[in-house]
């Protein structure tokens, strides 16, 4: 048997798998890592977002994986385009945590869960339900989507892995 | 917003001489109060890809020990002090002499915490009074805090601000290290991180000299 495809998510990224390739992301402290998937086409896109909003955006070419708005419509139009189908779309997502527990900021402070709040009122608007989600906290956790399962393995620096 | 693409040869030039400055003046502090030889590398001055940034630290899961803290005033950024978890206990455990101290069983309220977060503090202090005194732009250090996970979510605190801007950031990296009495190998190595924020250049460059000609 060969060994699984691993397809890295960098840091405001994203990606496209279909099985049986594993979709990971390492490293993430404020970041969002949000998985959407269909089960029966077995095709599932992560994205890694940074900040919670495009609007927050000063620069004239963007990255749009960046922003948990916009990395979230293109990674739809990419499943769509990949042959998934809009109404069989489930979510798990992970990340969005305080790593330092005082900030210069409220706004900076706030970054983590505002990319949470951020990911999941856009996965509202497209109706897609949270199947599962490991946010908020203080620590950073990296995270791996299995395409056959649908599990998402979640490993910390001190904690037992999980699957959620 | 200062355009990365288009800083100069003078520029990053100025921006390493400052961060020699910075980090002589925190490893001259640092032998002072220890009374032990500080060795200095170099100061690297790169222009890279979050992604990059992150590779260069050993990944985004590496666990890195950090003190981390915001640099207000003219020229604002963030700033880390990182070093292995392990080196980092050693670090304490020779500045404080306690040598029970791990990251395992430490709690908020460790007095061992307090004093890696002062080193901390001396060694932000020394290296951004340095730079303030020697460019006269007012870089003031914010309260340090420690935390020890995953090098990438440490990391990314620091990119919040310049990634409204761009993917790209200019990283000002010095390591010094310490080494044990009578050995030759280091003990500890430690690197400093100064991240600056995008409107942190324009004011930085124009004090140092090296203002770009319209």
């Amino acid at each position: 048997m060969t060994e699984t495809e691993i397809l890295h998510v960098g840091i405001a990224d994203a990606k496209i798998a279909v099985h049986p390739q594993h979709l990971r992301t390492a490293g993430l402290g404020s970041c969002v890592g949000v998985v959407i998937y269909d089960k029966q086409k077995r095709v599932a896109g992560m994205a890694h977002v940074m900040l919670p909003d495009s609007n927050l955006a000063k620069q004239a070419q963007m990255n749009r994986n960046k922003y948990a708005d916009t990395a979230m419509d293109d990674l739809i139009a990419n499943l769509v385009r990949q042959g998934a189908s809009n109404n069989r779309f489930k979510a798990k997502l992970a990340g969005g945590a305080q790593m330092f527990s005082f900030m210069s900021t409220d706004e900076k402070m706030r970054i983590g869960p505002r990319n949470i709040e951020a990911v999941e009122q856009k996965l509202r608007e497209y109706r897609i339900p949270i199947e599962s989600k490991d946010v908020g906290g203080t620590n950073g956790r990296t995270i791996e989507f299995d395409t056959e399962t649908c599990g998402l393995k979640i490993k910390t620096v001190n904690k037992e892995e999980a699957i959620i | 917003m200062y355009d990365l693409q288009h800083i100069t040869e003078d520029q990053l030039d100025a921006l390493k001489e400052a961060g020699n400055i910075g980090a002589g003046n925190a490893a001259t502090a640092l032998s002072t109060l220890l009374q032990q030889d500080i060795d200095m590398k170099v100061p690297a001055v790169r222009i890279c890809h979050f992604n990059e940034l992150i590779e260069s630290i050993g990944g985004a899961e590496q666990p890195l020990a950090a003190i981390y803290l915001r640099v207000q005033g003219d020229a604002p950024g963030n700033m880390f002090f990182l070093l292995e978890p392990k080196e980092a206990e050693l670090f304490v455990h020779y500045i404080t002499g306690d040598a029970s101290f791990s990251w395992s069983n430490t709690s908020k309220d460790d007095i061992n915490l307090s004093a890696l977060n002062e080193m901390g503090n001396i060694l932000a202090g020394s290296y951004l009074s340095a730079i303030s005194d020697f460019s006269k732009v007012n870089m003031q250090p914010s309260v340090p805090q420690i935390s020890v996970d995953m090098g990438g979510a440490i990391l990314a605190n620091g990119l919040i601000e310049i990634a409204q801007e761009s993917d790209y950031t200019v990283v000002i990296d010095t390591v010094i290290s310490l080494s044990h009495p009578n050995q030759q190998q280091h003990m500890v190595e430690g690197k400093f991180l100064l991240l600056l924020d995008p409107e942190a250049f324009g004011y930085l460059f124009r004090a140092l000299g090296v203002e770009e000609d319209d």
